[in-house]
Formats: structure tokens, sequence, C-alpha cells
């Protein structure tokens, strides 16, 4: 077992094995992260990542990169702290449904509502992994939670359409069976300038699969794999996920619009003229 | 090289590190080439762990490696492996 396994120099190696089921797709998400890193042309000390609470939140803690692991719901104001204190980093923010979009759903709609030069990659497993399996603003009708447990009748958001209405420059989904396609949105994600969002269908088969007999984390990809289907490009109105139906994946809003940091710098050039010298960052 | 490309072998490796594996099986199911199944062994934890039952069949494209939520296998290209 000479041979080591190329992603190891991206994680901390020393906590491995992770806390994660078998059969969760946290791990494949890591890995497509990881490969989109690889590949996008930023070096490692330029990469910073910033996690929230919950299953997802332990991301930040298993990458061996500049990474924050921080309040429930709240990694998106610490990563716009982190990008304006230092415009020149690459802020990636993972996190699950329940923390980006229950607890810290202000904090994404106003982010992408300024445009700020974030990469957000939000890990959804319609259910809150850690806790006991409870109902997120994600799980889908008639799915069976710990806190609905005749199933649940509220209406779900649809997240691209949501990320796409607050003004996100990116938004894509895939699910952890897309593994090469979710690698080039994250990669395509970071390059971008402006909010970009990045959607990953996961399964979780402790508690969501388990409670709404999807079986094992295999079964569940499996379904994922019979019931996607990939429109790029497609109307994000259509795109909500129905229980058991179908998942429309693909890359949905590709867009150009000036980022936080460009309109600050544009109106501040403008009132202040050549007073003015716009803050590159440290490198 | 010249000998067209059925009769050229293995062209990639695949290694496993059954200490890290939770048995999901992703692996198994999502190799394009079935280069994998599970073995009758267990693990420390507990669990099965996948073998290569056609290691000739790897073409070392690390799709295993892109599924494993446990960073416990990865496929390789044969030029690329130093011993």
């Amino acid at each position: 077992m000479s041979r080591v396994n190329p992603v190891n120099q991206y994680l901390r190696m020393d906590r491995m094995p992770h806390i994660w089921c078998s059969g969760c797709g946290l791990g494949t998400t890591v890995n497509c992260f990881i490969r989109a890193i690889e590949n996008c042309g930023y070096p490692r000390e330029q990469i910073s990542i910033v996690s929230g609470i919950g299953c997802t939140g332990r991301v930040a803690g298993y990458l061996k990169l500049d990474s924050f692991h921080t309040t429930h719901g709240r990694p998106i104001p610490f990563a716009t702290g982190l990008k304006l204190a230092n415009p020149k980093l690459k802020v990636v923010v993972i996190s699950g449904d329940g923390d980006l979009f229950a607890i810290g759903g202000n904090h994404f709609i106003h982010a992408a509502r300024r445009n700020m030069d974030l990469t957000v990659v939000c890990v959804n497993n319609f259910t809150y992994g850690m806790t006991g399996g409870q109902l997120t603003p994600t799980t889908p009708i008639d799915a069976i939670s710990s806190t609905s447990p005749y199933g649940n009748f509220e209406e779900p958001f649809n997240l691209p359409f949501l990320a796409e209405s607050a003004g996100a420059v990116y938004v894509a989904r895939w699910t952890t069976y897309h593994v090469k396609q979710a690698a080039r949105s994250i990669r395509e994600a970071i390059q971008k300038n402006g909010l970009s969002f990045v959607e990953i269908i996961s399964p979780c088969p402790t508690l969501y699969g388990r409670r709404n007999k999807l079986g094992d984390g295999l079964a569940m990809m499996k379904a994922f794999k019979e019931n996607s289907a990939i429109v790029n490009g497609a109307d994000t109105r259509e795109v909500g996920l129905d229980f058991k139906g179908k998942i429309v994946c693909g890359k949905f809003i590709d867009r150009e619009k000036p980022s936080f940091l460009d309109m600050y710098h544009t109106t501040m050039a403008e009132r202040f003229g050549p007073f003015y010298e716009p803050y590159e960052g440290v490198q | 090289m010249s000998d067209g490309k059925k009769s050229r072998g293995p062209r990639g490796v695949v290694t496993i590190n059954a200490e890290l594996c939770k048995g999901c099986g992703f692996c198994i199911e999502f190799c394009p080439s079935g280069v994998l199944a599970f073995s009758d062994t267990f693990n420390d934890k507990g669990y099965h762990t996948p073998q290569a039952v056609r290691p000739e069949a790897c073409t070392g494209c690390d799709l295993c490696g892109a599924y494993c939520p446990d960073f416990a296998i990865f496929g390789m290209l044969k030029e690329k492996v130093v011993a």
C-alpha cells in the first residue's frame, strides 16, 4: 500500500475516517470539490472554505485548506467578511440545505442581491441529518421526517429559482451521481465573478432514506441515476423537486453582472476621483 | 502500443485502502469496466470491502475515486504509477 490517493494532499488525514455514514453523499461532494480546485487554476493558498453547522459543516474540518467552521446559518456573512478583508481570496461556502436556507436563508438572499463574489455549494439532502432528521425548507411534499410523521404538507423551496431571482450569476444543480459534471460546475463557479450557486442533491440513507423507504445510499444513488434528466439552460421555475419525482439537473444560469466589489470600486472612483485607491488585498 | 488496443493489457491500476472503506458499494456499482466486487472478508469496522476481481479491465479512469465517499479507493493510469 505504498501508493497514496492523490486527493489525500487536500485532506486532513489525521481526522480520517470521517463521521459521515456509509452511503452518505457528502464524501462524494468533497471529492468533486477537490477535483474542482485541482483544475481551477488558483493556488491552494488563495482558496478558503467556510461552512456552517450540520453534517455538511464538517467539510471545513476535513479539508486541508484555509477553512472556517462558523456558527449555525452564518457561513455567508463570515465568507463576505473574509472576501472584503482580502479580495484576492476565492471564498467557497459549502453547507447544507438547512444551514443555508432555513437558519441562514436571509443571508443567502442578500449575498445574491449584492452579488458578493462567493461560491456557494449547497449539499441538499432534504433533511437535518445531524439532529435527527427534522423537516427542512427543501423536504418535498409527502416526505416523512421526524417532525412531519404523517407526511410533509409545506411547499418546499425551489433552490435554483430562489438563487436566480435573488440575483445569482451562476446557478447549477447536480446530484452526487453526476460526479464529473458537479466537479466541472464547481470549478466554473469558483472562476465566476459574482455569487455562484451549485446545488448538489445528496443521499441521506440513515434518516431521510430510511424513514421514506428509499433504501440505502446505493439505492438512492441508483434512483438519482434513473430519475435525473440533464437540461442545461432549463427555466428554473420548472425545476422544483417532487418526492421520488424527476430531478432536473444542469447548468441553468450563467450570466454576467458586476459584483459587489466592482460596484464599490466604480462608485467610489466616481465620487472621489484620483483620491480613491482600491484595496486589492494581500496574497 | 503498435499491437492494437486489445493486447495492451491493463491500462490502469486500482488501489483500495480497506481500513477507510465503509462498504457503501458506490465504486462497485458505478465502475464502467466491472473491475470490482465485494470481497468475503471484513475490515476492522466490519464492512465488506471491494476487491478487484478483473484488474486487467481497469482503465485508470478514477471514477471509483470520484465516487468514493471515504477516499478509500482510486484508479490511476499505469504509466503514472510510481512503485
